[in-house]
């Protein structure tokens, strides 16, 4: 047992002024470089990807946003079918991941009883863990040919004569593609929407049951009007991890260079499965700088999707009252 | 009083009951939506069960993968096993301090406005695609220098930066400020406050953060593409000097295979890939709910 002499010829004192101040200063100096480390990260991120694409920028300008074809022979390069197919997988993915998610986070925020509510609530979760290889593998070997088989030529039959339910000749489709990227961006949606949904006050949703509304009447009324802007950023976040993906598409969707198609049932591309694709094959400069051309696209529609999924979340907590940290 | 007609309101109107069946329906869909979800994860999980689990042998951990392989030539994936434990684990080695220190700063020092603009830049970085990192460090470190280890360790510690530093903050902001103050009031600089008091509180919820990062970036592809995916050739499947084959790269290059055996191989991969992933996520949580009461039980 040590007591502190307190009455000692050398009173020892723990932590001299100087070296706490100077422990203080390196920590926090150490600390500061790590989070400025961070912010220059970023930076670098954009400054290497924009360098990279510099060639590419010089030689296609804008026009590679509108030029379709992807020609390493004539060395001419476009990025409009690309973002043709990012475009339509990932909305197509969000329309399909959008209810379905919103009907799991009410169940689990208003229906379930409460003895099943952490099992699926992790259940949910553990999608969201799944390697998007190992989706891709299961997507490319076990659902295309399933989707291929059975579901293609019955939406193809009942719902030809829209374009988009064209003929299919191959399991390597972008409707594979949309489902995969459904699978995959359906716990993010869920799980940021359960959230929101618990978040509703218990008065409100009172109050609604006082008036002599149905559960779902409380829920249209109440917690949708509530939970909006937040499922805004949810489905703006599921974009955004819908568009950038890249593997478990390239696996799935077909590897097609040959431009904008609208029938569903074919093969497609996008641009982050293009970039995927090339990772062997690039063969000239220009090649390459066209593949960070692509990249930097995928860059900035990341940025701007995340800011302005952060400025809807920060208005709403801000409107309802909530500490933004 | 007797004009009124009370038993209009016992009797449920059309009306009522059109509502009824309404919210119902919405109801059993909202069922329907779970049942969906769970499926989906029952399926997947199954269907690499059913077909990893019989592919799964010694030769799969013992015998490395033999490019241009002739004939039936045993080979496993010994090499990309190695490759993703040394990728992994040097990745975490960098991302694990970096993000403390960043949460630290955060958390500890910085005032309002850097709060925000940290935090910010975490979130836009947690967001950009796993393939622009790869193509990030492309550029950064590969060209002019050839693919490596250590560009693919680089990257996956980029992916894992803002999930360490966002989870550390997180547990950061659980310790009640009375303990700081305690610790100041009896003379204890503020930095040994810091990761004599403070940081040990929040031990779990870093070790969380960390295993799920781990698992996260485990299963990465995209970042590894092209910055760690010539290693089949070359024998040495430790050096991160040299690039290394991975396990998810590797499955990756099998699923495009045309051949069966391939295949069965990329199961097998795909098998310990997700339960080492669902291990990693569940104990994690485990580890949450223990620190968060372990934090609370301090608090009080």
């Amino acid at each position: 047992m040590s007591t502190y002499d307190a009455t000692g010829d050398t009173p020892r004192r723990p932590f001299s002024r100087r070296r706490a101040r100077l422990g203080d200063l390196l920590l926090q100096g150490v600390a500061g470089l790590a989070a400025l480390g961070a912010v220059v990260l970023l930076g670098l991120i954009v400054y290497k990807v924009v360098q990279g694409s510099r060639l590419s920028l010089s030689t296609f300008g804008l026009g590679f946003l509108t030029h379709v074809s992807w020609d390493p022979v004539h060395n001419h390069f476009g990025a409009a079918g690309f973002l043709f197919g990012t475009a339509v997988t990932s909305i197509g993915a969000l329309m399909l991941a959008t209810p379905l998610a919103l009907g799991i986070a009410l169940f689990l925020s208003e229906l379930a009883p409460r003895w099943i509510r952490g099992p699926v609530t992790a259940l949910v979760e553990t999608l969201a863990a799944i390697p998007s290889v190992v989706i891709g593998l299961w997507g490319i070997i076990v659902l295309g040919p399933v989707l291929r088989a059975h579901v293609m030529p019955t939406l193809h039959s009942a719902l030809g004569f829209i374009p988009l339910f064209g003929p299919s000749s191959t399991g390597s489709t972008i409707f594979t593609a949309i489902v995969v990227l459904t699978i995959m961006i359906l716990p993010i949606v869920a799980s940021i929407s359960r959230e929101l949904f618990l978040g509703v006050p218990g008065e409100l949703k009172e109050a609604a049951f006082g008036l002599g509304t149905t559960r779902w009447e409380m829920v249209r009324g109440v917690v949708f009007p509530y939970a909006r802007g937040g499922v805004a950023a949810a489905m703006i976040l599921g974009l955004g991890r819908a568009f950038g993906e890249a593997i478990a598409v390239t696996q799935v969707i077909g590897a097609f260079n040959g431009g904008i198609s609208w029938n569903l049932f074919s093969s497609g591309n996008t641009l982050a499965a293009q970039i995927a694709n090339e990772y062997q094959s690039s063969t000239s400069p220009l090649e390459t700088s066209s593949l960070f051309y692509l990249a930097l696209i995928l860059l900035a529609f990341s940025l701007l999707v995340n800011v302005l999924a952060q400025l809807i979340v920060r208005r709403v907590a801000r409107r309802q009252g909530l500490v933004v940290r | 009083m007797s004009a009124v007609d009370l038993s209009a309101l016992r009797r449920p109107n059309d009306r009522l009951l059109r509502r009824r069946v309404v919210n119902r329906g919405m109801e059993l869909l909202a069922w329907f939506a779970a049942a969906v979800a769970v499926a989906i994860l029952g399926i997947v999980v199954w269907s690499v069960a059913k077909r990893g689990a019989s592919e799964l042998n010694l030769d799969l951990l013992t015998k490395a993968q033999v490019p241009f392989a002739i004939g039936n030539v045993k080979q496993g994936l010994a090499n990309a096993f190695a490759g993703s434990l040394v990728i992994v684990g040097f990745a975490t080695a960098m991302a694990l301090p970096m993000g403390i220190l960043v949460a630290i700063y955060v958390n500890e020092f910085a005032g309002r406005a850097v709060r925000r603009g940290v935090g910010l830049t975490l979130d836009v970085l947690n967001g950009v695609p796993a393939i622009v990192i790869g193509i990030f460090v492309f550029g950064l470190l590969v060209v002019g220098h050839g693919q490596s280890g250590g560009a693919g360790s680089f990257a996956l510690a980029v992916l894992m930066l803002p999930l360490v530093a966002r989870a550390t903050i997180e547990v950061l902001a659980l310790v009640p400020d009375t303990l700081r103050e305690a610790s100041l009031g009896l003379g204890v600089p503020r930095w040994r406050t810091t990761l004599g008091i403070v940081l040990p509180q929040t031990i779990g919820g870093i070790v969380t953060g960390a295993v799920l990062a781990v698992a996260r970036v485990a299963g990465e592809t995209a970042p590894l593409l092209f910055t760690s995916s010539v290693g089949v050739s070359n024998g040495a499947a430790w050096n991160p000097a040299h690039a290394l084959q991975t396990v998810p790269v590797a499955i990756f290059e099998l699923s495009e295979s045309p051949s069966p055996d391939d295949h069965a191989r990329a199961w097998a991969a795909a098998f310990v890939l997700l339960l080492f992933i669902l291990f990693a996520s569940l104990s994690a949580r485990w580890l949450a709910t223990r620190s968060r009461r372990k934090i609370q039980r301090a608090a009080r």
